[in-house]
């Protein structure tokens, strides 16, 4: 482990507390019916998002899928608009059009989450394509789950990248269940790095949960992309602690999974980290959760006092 | 008559199929959506281990690996869940399982069903609201059904089922709690056999699928302005009953077609051109046509209502064609 | 100007982009050697490797990534070798290409054109012979071109290109040798603008793509009836030019559209629903639509040829709604 110091990790600490209280908020506004469709929630996985994140320049592309949002929040999108998005708000960054499974907040970079699994993968490639034309040491990371791994995009996926040697990294949340079903039952490889080793890319997996180990990872990737050298595969192992959806009572899982899991939580040890080495006082920890609540009530209010849209924004943007 | 849900009268179809037919398979677990009827469902898959699988998130091989199936004497029911991801299994269903009778001439059969919930869920979005059938119908060599009701559901699944060509069927997750009259001992419902479920005489209504609960809603409500509608439900859509529509034309002449796809080459489309070409003598007004305008799904819930065809707008269409 | 084959046409055009806007690239199967009929021949050496890009046989995952280029700076032109393989990138091309701009409430833009060829060509039987422009015509968020002749061909593409949208440009493998004359210069076909390419007063005949020639050549053989012919090439399906339609048929009364793809739920179908609701009153007669079969193409000569409709098909729909039939 790299010598680090306060001002680089409390800050991360922040990030991970902002994306835990904004997904807590909105499966509460959910409840409550101010925010409707299909919500997935990233509760539980926060250290990936903001470990892999908090490394890429505003300028670096990021692509995700259906539980997006703080991936959103880690690449640097503004919570009042993610908030009135998701509240169908013509204030949300995609006027009310795109919702939860489709965020793009293209001012910080975050290009573009949608809903077809698997899919966005390819959209990362074309995204590292432009990077390398470019010459200007960009590079695309993509965020997809264990699920995403059985898709014909995801193995066309590797095999353009590593051919064709692209910046891009392939970052594989694997929470041990695609929808309802624990990754077994969908495939024999447990271990989704296994895949890039076919098309010999560099892989690793690493504690998802453990903000230390995905920066450590992450860092070696963004390097690689920099310089030239192509994709990198990083598969963290993390858990979601809510349901696939917001209404899945998750039956398929064992409680004492769960709790297993809970005892595991990114938040607390990566708090109870700074604290055992005097990087961070009880007081600055409790207050970063307290400063990510009250940002968070302050997007809720914008969001929930912002207009609805209007008939006419139904055909707008059609065609540019 | 005894009256069921719209999905209890889906479930108790599957059971019979499962019962009847060793060869019949069910692949993928959201025949019944995705809520808490779930775990009804899951009563089939105990009682059928190996006849009942979830297959992962492969749309484009279990859609092939199922009509390989269906080539080689099983008769596979895919679910690919929201309508909107068949989109993955397309070369497996429009060049495959389509056309594999017709290229073999007759060797090979595909006796495959792909179960889809098409349209507009709320809150689904552009990504999980299409409705694919109208493209399918430009595929020959696929049949596509559609029921609208809980007695349809279960004669049409099971005609499905029996038939030796690949088939799209389409349903909807706001039908499953209709209500409806299913006889006991009730019979396969052929397809090529239209319905007309309000008999009318001033405007004919063509409705497919959810938009004949609708229309129906929206007859009833006419009806007290004294305006008689007659609402017909083509069922299937290949093949097509297209002289019962055509008679309902000839008596009213005033057509309104309602569908959930988008405007443009839908459902709406065909069945418009084709009265515009036969039916041309008997008409007294254009056809208008009630559908998803030519936009994506958006999300947000208000601009997904104006978007939706809906009771009101087909009232709206019913008094243009009697102008 | 100068005498160019609609392939000649398509290159020139290509080359031409390239050469404007370095933004540009090409990407599809073989492309780099000049693909199955050399339409992209001599491109490479020109633009070199890194702009015309030979990919794997992976066009779901080549699309997504054309599509995911664009959203960031390029300004791809995407070939899918057969139309009937478009079937593999339905995913991107319907859920990503079509419906990025929308769904992101305007940040994104995706600049890409995708080059298909699809239609019947020489027995190539049911998976190399397909027009699917209806299925495409139905996804709201991407244009439809189907130009007929080389001049169009080059115009139209320069317009698909320099469009910020999603351009599906229809090409006719039947075409590819057709020749015309193509004027010099940087002549862009604006993309919704159709074309009349003869006039004429009692019967109005839409025709797309490889149906242009037949419907002339029945105009050609009806005129000699006594019956004058309007010929309407619409060259763009969405957007549509209905206006220049439904002009024509106010003066005839009388309407068929000819177009090579199975005429179920083809776009014959849209026209005629639309000419009907637009101008029913004008008509005197039924829309006729002449369209293939419902079935899918089928291998042998013989069968092809039966499959395939005509100048007859179209002479023999006029003569109907003359009632002369």
């Amino acid at each position: 482990m790299k010598k680090r110091d306060r001002e680089e990790l409390l800050p991360l600490l922040e990030k991970m507390w902002i994306i835990r209280a904004f997904e807590e908020k909105v499966s509460e506004l959910y409840a409550k019916k101010e925010i409707l469709g299909l919500i997935h929630l990233g509760i539980g996985q926060e250290a990936v998002a903001v470990g892999i994140c908090s490394l890429l320049h505003q300028d670096d592309y990021v692509f995700s899928g259906h539980r997006a949002h703080g991936h959103a929040i880690a690449k640097g999108a503004d919570l009042g608009r993610l908030m009135a998005e998701l509240a169908g708000r013509s204030t949300g960054y995609c006027r009310g059009k795109g919702g939860s499974m489709h965020i793009v907040a293209m001012d910080a970079g975050f290009v573009a989450a949608t809903g077809i699994v698997g899919g966005t993968i390819p959209l990362a490639l074309g995204a590292a394509l432009v990077c390398k034309e470019k010459k200007k040491r960009q590079l695309a990371v993509v965020f997809f789950g264990d699920g995403a791994g059985q898709t014909g995009a995801f193995h066309e996926s590797l095999n353009i990248a590593s051919l064709w040697k692209l910046p891009v990294i392939f970052v594989c949340e694997n929470n041990g269940y695609a929808e309802f079903t624990p990754l077994s039952a969908h495939t024999v490889v447990s271990r989704l790095a296994d895949h890039a080793r076919t098309y010999s890319m560099p892989n690793v997996t690493v504690d998802g949960n453990d903000l230390l180990a995905v920066l450590d990872a992450a860092r070696e990737a963004v390097q690689r992309a920099r310089s030239g050298e192509g994709a990198t595969f990083i598969e963290c192992l993390t858990y979601r602690l809510r349901g696939h959806y917001e209404g899945d009572p998750g039956k398929y899982r064992e409680l004492s999974e769960v709790a297993e899991w809970k005892a595991k939580d990114p938040i607390a040890r990566f708090s109870e980290m700074l604290k055992q080495k005097r990087m961070a006082s009880e007081k600055q920890i409790r207050e970063a959760e307290i400063e990510a609540r009250a940002r968070v009530e302050k997007a809720v209010d914008f969001a929930l006092s912002s207009p609805w849209p209007e008939a006419d924004e139904v055909t707008k943007q059609v065609f540019a | 008559m005894r009256e069921l849900a719209y999905y209890e009268a889906k479930f108790e179809a599957l059971g019979e199929i499962m019962a009847a037919d060793e060869r019949v398979h069910l692949i993928g677990g959201t025949f019944l959506s995705l809520s808490t009827r779930r775990a009804i469902y899951q009563e089939l898959v105990k009682k059928y281990p190996g006849r009942a699988v979830s297959p992962p998130i492969s749309e484009l091989s279990f859609c092939g690996l199922a009509t390989g199936a269906a080539m080689a004497g099983l008769r596979p029911i895919v679910d690919l869940s929201t309508g909107s991801f068949i989109f993955e299994a397309w070369p497996q269903v429009a060049n495959e399982a389509a056309n594999a009778l017709y290229m073999s001439a007759g060797q090979t059969r595909v006796p495959v069903v792909f179960h889809i919930f098409h349209g507009i869920r709320g809150g689904g979005a552009a990504q999980h609201s299409h409705s694919p059938q109208a493209m399918f119908w430009n595929c020959p060599g696929l049949e596509i059904v559609l029921p609208s009701s809980p007695r349809d559901v279960k004669g049409l699944l099971k005609t499905a089922v029996a038939s030796d060509n690949p088939t799209i069927f389409v349903d909807h997750v706001q039908l499953l709690e209709v209500r409806g009259e299913v006889p006991e001992n009730d019979k396969p419902i052929p397809f090529g056999q239209a319905d007309v479920k309000r008999k009318g005489s001033d405007v004919t209504v063509i409705a497919t699928s959810l938009e004949v609960q609708k229309s129906l809603g929206a007859a009833e409500r006419l009806a007290e302005e004294g305006i008689q509608v007659e609402v017909v439900d083509p069922r299937t859509v290949v093949p097509l009953d297209f002289q019962t529509l055509l008679a309902s034309v000839e008596k009213t002449g005033r057509v309104v077609i309602v569908d959930q796809c988008h405007r443009s080459c839908g459902i709406a489309a065909e069945l418009a051109a084709r009265i515009a070409e036969e039916g041309f003598d008997k008409l007294k007004a254009p056809l208008r046509r009630v559908t998803t305008p030519d936009v994506p799904i958006p999300f947000s819930p208000p601009l997904e209502e104006f978007v939706t065809p809906s009771e009101s707008r087909i009232i709206d269409a019913v008094r243009a064609v009697l102008r | 100007m100068a005498e160019k084959s609609y392939l000649e046409a398509i290159r020139d055009g290509l080359s031409e982009e390239m050469a404007r806007d370095p933004s540009v690239y090409v990407l599809g199967e073989d492309v780099a050697v000049g693909g199955p009929f050399g339409v992209t021949k001599g491109l490479s050496q020109e633009f070199g490797e890194n702009r015309i890009i030979n990919t794997p046989i992976s066009e779901g995952t080549v699309m997504g990534l054309a599509v995911g280029a664009a959203l960031l700076g390029f300004r791809p032109v995407v070939e899918i070798m057969f139309m009937d393989f478009i079937t593999l990138a339905m995913d991107q091309l319907v859920n990503h290409a079509a419906k990025l701009h929308y769904m992101s409430g305007g940040q994104l833009r995706v600049p890409l054109t995708i080059r298909v060829q699809g239609g019947v060509l020489a027995n190539w039987g049911a998976h190399h012979s397909q027009s699917l422009e209806a299925w495409l015509l139905h996804v709201p968020g991407l244009k439809v071109v189907v130009p007929s002749n080389p001049t169009d061909a080059k115009g139209l593409l320069k317009a698909a290109i320099r469009d910020d949208n999603p351009v599906l440009f229809v090409e006719h493998r039947g075409l590819y040798f057709a020749r015309g004359e193509v004027p010099e210069g940087d002549q862009v076909i604006p993309i919704g603008e159709a074309s009349v390419l003869r006039s004429g007063s009692d019967v109005t005949i839409v025709a797309l793509s490889k149906m242009v020639a037949p419907a002339l050549g029945a105009a050609d053989e009806l005129s000699s009836e006594g019956i004058s012919a309007e010929v309407i090439d619409p060259r763009s399906l969405c957007p549509l030019d209905l206006d220049t339609v439904a002009a024509s048929v106010k003066k005839s009364g009388r309407l068929i559209i000819a177009h090579e793809a199975v005429k179920t739920a083809g776009v014959g179908a849209e026209i005629a629903a639309q000419i009907q609701e637009a101008v029913i009153h004008y008509l005197d007669g039924p829309i006729l639509r002449v369209g293939a079969p419902f079935a899918p193409v089928p291998y042998s000569a013989a069968l092809e040829r039966k499959f395939l409709r005509g100048k007859g098909d179209i002479v023999t729909a006029a003569r109907k709604l003359m009632g002369r039939a």
